[in-house]
């Protein structure tokens, strides 16, 4: 019979307010082997911490049940506790009278007695637990980074800094990401490549950080601590190590007509390119799409003026496997496309941008070398206007719901900048709410209101017409009960961005948990910001939540230092309650191996005896280190051979046959 | 007899189905509305003026009888207000009143021309008047 | 494209389309028999009312469609319509039966119909029954006199386009379908920015400056891209674009355009 000490939580007035505490602690006073009940303010606390080893060693308690809290909270500390007073963990058990009791009842007389009943479970539980001991597992020393933005680059740097090997995997055939492609950043107007291509150099040149770019993570497989993943890394059609950047080849590349990326289709590229001029790896890419060799067999000019001769038509992708302790998810973001919001003519007339592909007019190694220019006749805007929280902030079901955060900073930005450069442009912008939390923003957007005599105006545009070449801009200015027309050259719209659409891909492959709009969840909003719920899985970036260049690289940091304190452990303990089967009772049928979200089961042929007879049979196996503990095993085996240990069938009968009494 | 604001309001709120709240007032619907110029309450007010329970005064403005039904403010609205079904609500909310017709079948023969489709009538009466 | 050749709907005209609007109608007609589609006009129908009563509590204003839409549910047939302003009316008054409970029970309470209406039928514009049953690829093939050479706008107008969550016609703001139309019968589609703003619809009993006002900028939004002829679908926006065209463009119903391209527009 175990000798069971049963404490009972007031949790301050959230427990204590609907439950009455003391009764619950008397009641269960009479139950088998129950040697000790209390109640008390705070459990998690020191004192109720030390009230828990205490008892052990008084009374010489053999299991503990906590009536408190989720155990999502607290069952950590509980078991820390218990075993800091030499009982095993896995003796103690949470009964969980907030969350399921005092927080969704009002009657406390009812609340009471739910209570009771539910103190009583988990003392029937207790008496069927056994001291578990939990697996240890390896740490493979190396992580790897999903996304080569300034997020990925910026984590994977300080990863590497602290002495563990890191690899960037980058879907493009660079480095960079968004970041490369802005003009000036806000709040400081730096040069966005200025600041960013040393960092992208630093990270190629690390000896601990390996880059695969114009690669894609394909499979994983594995758990915290030792992931095992395949990475494809598409062919170039280049041999990188023979290439020497000179850039001939694109020069000479007769295909020049595909939309660059890079640009944002706002210019061309030739199939044989290298995005940008500060790519790296500094090798080029063949789009095989766009090849006039690939497609019809004719050409093949690149490879007869490559003086190093590194073309290479035959090159096929490459499968690597590599194994890694931690995963870091950087995958960014994408601007929504903007079929749904006609209204402001996008599809008609190429004098409407994006501010992405504004960003790369402003931008000097843009499409028009930095000059402002309308894309449809190339004169001057003598008129601009900037459209704010397009496609954010909506529940009609055409955009995003959320705000998208950047876009009240940049285009004040856009503005300041555009003033900047031709202080005779008429430059308005409409918006809804300014949005400038961060440190010096607030100043920054001033700036364009009161020195840079941008029109800030506080309405919305309802329709932006094509008419003559101009743009009929009609909105509404709220502050003067006005409806007004504005002739513009040019409209900018403030898209609102969503994540890379490779993401709800990784998210399954990860099986990390994503919300409704394809961002990665965190597995605390507040205190753990970083980290997915799933175990060796980290966050950085966009890809977590909208965020500005500030908020990723202090994020990308954060999830450096996570990454850090598992990779430098030596040992990871697992979770002892995982599944076992009982090879006698196994009949061999696959049915939990199908089951397996995580893969954990596999099959294999064992001498079983019995009866006296030796008989060769096919029996389920559990890689206890796979095993989440997730039960649909249990429940699928028609033979009753797969078991949960800490969560037994019979111990789960026994909670039932408790709250049945 | 006097109804009071606060009954008008809930009427206005029965029978559009709009919830008033989810306005984050970005002015969408004035911006577009083609009517804008000829009205005294413009759409983003009249939306406002609704979820103050002002409904009086709506029932005064020229708004009513401007709106063209068009479903500009409806489509466009990023939060999915309706601001066309509280027009129409406190148009209703005035021609259901005994004598209230903004125009009646006496006003039409004025109004005719050889080409006018009866759908003209039919539809300015339907929102005109509840003869 | 699905080739049905006894493609069969029935018929809802509205009240104009047998008077002021014969042209919309008769021509649809003709236009259908060349294509091997069967209209078969409902036997008992009235007017729909015009506009579609928003309000939630008014329901004797919804009976009409609702009639129209129980008789061609019971002949298990799509009601086609001709009109925007009809099929405005009827989908919306059919949306509000397939998804207002409060609606429909009192819709049923006052019909007393033998089977409750609930939505059954489906409500379908002639556009996008030529689009999705007959196709613009097989309309192509069947036309004898290709409209080469012309440039003609198509206004949508609004009541085809909004509310898009329930006229699910087209993009609201940057349809196609008539443009593909036009295509189809070897016509140059003329796009313009104004082609799904409101011409003013019945404002112009009320105001018609106003409606002027709004025709006026259709019109040269239209005029402006080069287009020599406007289509419409609505006898409303017919009478508005042409009292305010001032002879500048040609105002047509598209069914006529059709019936000419079919070469069925004579007798």
């Amino acid at each position: 019979m175990q000798k069971v000490g049963v404490f009972v939580c007031w949790c301050g007035s959230n427990i204590a307010a609907t439950v009455d505490v003391a009764a619950v602690a008397e009641a269960v006073r009479s139950e088998p082997g129950v040697v000790y009940s209390i109640d008390y303010q705070y459990m998690c606390s020191e004192g109720g911490q030390s009230a828990i080893k205490n008892a052990i060693q008084e009374h010489g308690l053999t299991g503990v049940v906590v009536c408190s809290c989720s155990p999502r909270m607290h069952e950590n500390t509980f078991r820390k506790a218990a075993a800091a007073a030499g009982l095993n963990p896995y003796m103690v058990e949470i009964a969980n009278i907030r969350e399921q009791c005092s927080w969704i009842h009002k009657d406390m007389e009812e609340a009471t007695q739910k209570a009771i009943i539910l103190a009583r479970t988990a003392i029937a539980k207790l008496h069927l637990n056994s001291p578990l001991v939990a697996g240890e597992s390896e740490v493979v020393k190396r992580a790897l980074v999903i996304g080569g933005g300034i997020a990925g680059i910026q984590t994977a740097q300080d990863i590497a800094d602290c002495g563990f090997e890191v690899d960037i995997v980058e879907r493009s055939p660079t480095i960079g990401g968004k970041m490369a492609q802005l003009d000036k950043t806000f709040p400081t107007l730096d040069c966005a490549a200025c600041i960013l291509t040393p960092k992208m150099v630093d990270a190629a040149a690390h000896e601990h950080i390996g880059l695969y770019t114009y690669s894609e993570v394909e499979e994983v497989s594995g758990f915290v601590g030792n992931f095992a993943v395949k990475i494809r890394q598409k062919a170039r059609s280049v041999r990188g190590e023979l290439c020497s950047g000179c850039g001939v080849c694109s020069g000479k590349c007769p295909s020049k007509k595909t939309p660059s990326e890079f640009d944002q289709g706002l210019s061309n590229r030739s199939a044989i390119y290298i995005p940008f001029a500060q790519a790296i790896p500094n090798v080029p890419v063949i789009d095989r799409d766009a090849c006039i060799k690939f497609k019809t067999g004719k050409c093949g000019l690149c490879a007869k003026v490559c003086s190093a001769g590194a073309i290479d038509y035959e090159q096929q992708d490459e499968i690597v496997e590599r194994r890694y302790g931690a995963i870091v998810v950087a995958t960014g973001f994408k601007p929504i496309a903007l079929e749904r919001y006609g209204e402001y003519g996008y599809a008609h007339s190429p004098d409407v941008v994006t501010s992405l592909e504004f960003e790369r007019l402003c931008n000097a190694a843009g499409p028009t070398k930095g000059k402002l220019l309308r894309p449809s006749d190339h004169k001057k805007p003598k008129t601009i206007v900037f459209i704010q929280c397009v496609g954010s902030r909506s529940d009609d079901g055409c955009g995003k719901t959320y705000c998208s955060k950047i876009c009240c900073m940049y285009t004040a930005k856009h503005a300041m900048l555009v003033k900047e450069k031709y202080p005779d442009t008429e430059v308005y912008v409409f918006y809804i709410d300014v949005r400038t939390p961060g440190k010096n923003f607030d100043e920054f957007q001033r700036r364009a209101v009161e020195q840079y005599d941008v029109h800030y105006i506080k309405g919305m545009v309802g329709k932006v017409a094509e008419q003559n070449g101009h743009l009929r801009v009609q909105a509404s200015d709220l502050l003067a009960d006005r409806q007004i027309v504005i002739d513009a050259d040019m409209v900018v719209l403030a898209t609102a961005i969503e994540p890379d659409p490779t993401a709800r891909s990784l998210g399954t492959m990860l099986t990390a948990s994503m919300d409704q709009n394809d961002f990665f969840t965190e597995a605390h909003p507040k205190l753990r910001p970083v980290e997915s719920p799933t175990a060796g899985v980290f966050l950085s970036g966009v890809c977590q939540g909208p965020k500005d260049i500030p908020e990723t690289v202090a994020q990308a940091g954060a999830a450096a230092a996570k990454a850090v304190a598992l990779l430098c452990k030596s040992k990871l303990l697992g979770n002892p309650c995982v599944a076992g089967s009982d090879s006698m009772l196994c009949n061999g049928c696959s049915y939990c191996e199908s089951v397996c979200p995580y893969g954990a089961i596999d099959y294999v042929y064992k001498d079983i005896i019995e009866h006296g007879k030796k008989e060769l049979r096919r029996v389920a196996r559990v890689n206890d280190a796979v095993c989440q503990g997730c039960g649909a095993c249990t429940v699928t085996c028609p033979s009753g051979a797969m078991d949960l240990k800490g969560f037994t069938t019979v111990q789960i009968m026994a909670e039932v046959d408790a709250i049945c009494r | 007899m006097h109804t009071s604001e606060a009954q008008l309001a809930r009427t206005i709120r029965r029978i559009s189905g709009v919830d008033t709240k989810k306005c984050m007032k970005c002015g969408k619907c004035s911006g577009t509305c083609p009517s804008f110029a000829e009205m005294d309450t413009h759409p983003h007010r009249f939306v406002s003026m609704v979820e103050d329970g002002d409904i009086h005064a709506l029932m005064q403005s020229n708004t009513l009888w401007k709106c063209l039904s068009c479903f500009a403010c409806v489509e466009r609205c990023p939060r999915g207000v309706e601001p066309a079904r509280l027009v129409e609500a406190v148009r209703l909310l005035v021609i259901r009143g005994k004598g209230a017709n903004h125009m009646t079948a006496n006003d039409i023969p004025a109004l005719l021309d050889e080409a006018l489709p009866q759908q003209a009538i039919a539809s300015a009466l339907r929102k005109y008047s509840k003869a | 494209m699905l080739r049905m050749d006894k493609m069969k709907y029935s018929y809802y005209p509205g009240c104009t389309l047998k008077t002021k609007a014969k042209d919309l109608d008769q021509y649809a007609r003709k236009s259908a028999q060349a294509l091997g589609v069967e209209m078969e006009e409902l036997p008992d129908w009235q007017c729909c009312g015009a506009v579609y009563p928003m309000a939630e509590d008014e329901i004797a204003t919804r009976l009409s469609a609702v009639r129209a839409l129980d008789s061609a549910g019971r002949q298990g047939q799509p009601l086609l319509t001709l009109c925007s302003a009809c099929h405005h009316v009827v989908k919306r008054v059919n949306n509000d039966m397939q998804t207002n409970a409060d609606i429909r029970l009192r819709v049923n309470n006052y019909l007393e119909l033998d089977t409750p209406y609930t939505g059954q039928a489906d409500v379908l514009h002639y556009l996008e029954m030529l689009r999705d049953h007959v196709g613009f690829g097989e309309l192509k093939r069947r036309v004898k006199k290709p409209l080469t050479g012309r440039k003609i706008a198509a206004y949508y107008g609004c009541l085809l386009l909004r509310p898009s969550a329930v006229m699910q016609f087209d993009n609201p703001e940057n349809p196609t379908v008539i443009e593909d139309f036009i295509r189809a019968l070897g016509a140059q589609p003329v796009e313009y920015s104004y082609r799904n703003e409101c011409c003013g619809g019945y404002i112009v009993l009320e105001d018609a400056g106003l409606a002027a006002k709004m025709c006026g900028n259709i019109l040269a939004s239209a005029r402006e891209k080069g287009a020599d002829t406007v289509l419409t679908a609505c006898p409303l926006c017919m009478y508005n674009l042409n009292k305010n065209s001032g002879g500048q463009v040609e105002v047509r119903y598209f069914t006529e355009l059709l019936a000419q391209a079919l070469d069925v527009d004579h007798e």
